[in-house]
């Protein structure tokens, strides 16, 4: 069981009050794109093992999304960000 | 050595103590003509079809565990070919008929038990939906049928079907012909008979790069040294995608956690296999007598073999209320495998268009067990022959390009 704490509510909640919302940062390709990079944004995956940094709703809470940077081998939640603090960062 | 009932009373005589081993402890060689990566069933039956079909390949498996030890060691072994597209269903129906001969062909038990499978519906458009694939399943000649309530509950007497429950059972599917193996045999038979063939079964040993020039496969470096070969097959289930980023390529697969439990062994009560897709969960009895218990997947990526406590909490709900005489049955163990998952629920049997003698077999899911024979032989006819198979042809990577998916995602009777 996660424990993730949501940086909107500031609070640490159970796993089952959040909603997994797959990998961040996806970048949506351009209009003129090819099939390939097509299929590419659509379908295609890095799954890492190790390090992720992924989406999560807080879909019985304040139903907002954010970035969680978890270790998918061992579990550790190493942060928990708003999209914000990226932008921010760059 | 040939296995049969004289071998068994010979080794009798001694207390059953002189079996030599099923198959010898090999070191790498140098060089091979085909390396398979990953020795779960796949991947060994892929080797096994391989070295018969081929013969003078020299071919090896490396494991960077020990055989079986994936996914194929941790399912609930549940066969079926019920599925309703028709390159599913051929697909799966291959692997069924060669389950049928694989004790006799492999001269080593695994235990194919043809008890049935239903799959339950708990709506009228569950219902809908069952007598749609039931169609379509005889349509490409499977077998099976529609069963009403009344009639499950003289087939299955201790299954509820009464009204009174929150999600009443209104029928199922029932493929006769599905049942259950036994996963450790599967991964064994396949080994020995592909050692037998000639087939060198390299375990702890782990693949950690891979040498590519100009687009085409060289070798692997790996735990026990660099291993020499122009054609690599990796069947590696969950760590599919660790092997792409080696290869420098992105699969179209997600590796989620996928839990299952057994309790403790009982005396024999339920004859059969039972899943339901609504409320999510499968069970049977194995032979030793415990219930095999499957639940979902866990909605996070993870390579951690263990998921959240939640799903299983939800599957035993959901199997009790189905089976009320479980109620006071005590689990004995409870695990997790690494499923990849696939965006149509469909494998990958397919050459990777970018590195010339790579191929991927992988994207099985949560539903790949029932496969491994088919499987095995289709990837080895592609390997050997550097060319899909026929039954493969729909399964390449190239779908998800073109949008030719072949959308299995709830039209079969559940993910497993
Ligand atoms: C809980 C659970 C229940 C399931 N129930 C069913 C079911 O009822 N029916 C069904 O049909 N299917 C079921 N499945 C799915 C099924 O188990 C898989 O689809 C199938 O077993 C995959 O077989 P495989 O040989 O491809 O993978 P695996 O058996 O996982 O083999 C892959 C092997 O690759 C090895 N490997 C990984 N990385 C490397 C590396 N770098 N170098 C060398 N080796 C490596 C691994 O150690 C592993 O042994 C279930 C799965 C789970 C987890
Ligand atoms: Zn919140």
């Amino acid at each position: 069981m996660l424990l993730i704490h949501c940086p909107y509510c500031g609070e640490l909640r159970d796993e089952q009050e959040y909603r997994y919302a797959g990998e961040a940062f996806i970048q949506r390709p351009g209009l003129a794109c090819t099939d390939e990079q097509w299929g590419d944004y659509v379908f295609n995956r890095t799954n890492p093992k190790g390090k992720t940094v992924e989406q999560w709703a807080h879909a019985a809470g304040c139903r907002k999304l954010f970035v969680v940077e978890r270790n998918n081998v061992t579990n550790e939640i190493y942060a928990v960000r708003t999209f914000e603090s990226y932008k921010e960062q760059a | 050595m040939k296995y049969s009932w004289l071998e068994v009373f010979k080794a009798g005589l001694s207390g059953q103590k002189q079996w030599p081993a099923a198959w010898p402890e090999v070191s790498p060689k140098a060089a091979y003509d085909v390396i398979i990566v990953g020795g779960g069933g796949h991947g060994l039956a892929t080797a096994y079809y391989l070295a018969r079909d081929f013969p003078g390949t020299r071919v090896a498996v490396v494991e960077k565990g020990w055989i079986g030890g994936g996914n194929t060691g941790r399912n609930t072994t549940i066969v079926r070919s019920n599925y309703l597209w028709d390159e599913a269903t051929n697909l799966y129906e291959h692997s069924l008929k060669l389950w049928e001969g694989l004790s006799a062909d492999l001269n080593f038990n695994v235990m194919f038990s043809q008890r049935g499978v239903y799959n339950l519906g708990h709506t009228l458009q569950d219902m809908r939906d069952i007598e749609r694939r039931v169609n379509a399943n005889m349509l490409n000649g499977v077998d099976a049928e529609v069963v009403s309530a009344a009639e499950l509950k003289e087939r299955i007497p201790i299954l509820e079907t009464g009204k009174h429950v929150r999600y009443p059972v209104m029928g199922a599917s029932c493929q006769p012909r599905a049942g259950v193996a036994r996963h450790d045999a599967v991964a064994w038979g396949f080994a020995r008979a592909a050692a037998k063939h000639g087939v060198d079964i390299i375990q702890n040993c782990e693949v950690q790069a891979m040498d590519i020039e100009a687009g085409q496969i060289k070798g692997l470096q790996t735990s026990r040294g660099y291993l020499k070969a122009d054609r690599v097959g990796c069947v590696t289930a969950g760590h599919s995608s660790v092997l792409a980023t080696m290869a420098g390529i992105r699969l179209p697969v997600e590796s989620h956690p996928l839990q299952a439990f057994v309790s403790e062994p009982m005396k024999p009560v339920l004859h059969t296999v039972v899943m339901s897709n609504a409320v999510h969960g499968y069970v049977s009895q194995s032979d030793k007598g415990d219930l095999v218990i499957g639940a979902g997947i866990d909605s996070y990526t993870g390579y951690s073999q263990r998921g959240s406590p939640h799903l299983i909490d939800h599957c035993a709900s959901a199997m009790i209320e189905l089976f009320p005489i479980f109620s006071r049955v005590r689990l004995n163990r409870q695990w997790g495998g690494i499923v990849d998952v696939c965006p149509d629920a469909c494998p990958i049997i397919s050459p990777i268009p970018q590195v010339q003698g790579l191929y991927f077999n992988c994207g099985w899911g949560t539903g790949g067990f029932k496969a491994t024979p088919g499987s095995g032989h289709v990837f080895a006819h592609t390997i050997g022959q550097d060319q899909p198979h026929p039954l493969a042809l729909p399964f390449h990577i190239d779908r998800f390009t073109t949008g030719a998916l072949i959308d299995e995602h709830g039209a079969a009777g559940v993910a497993h």
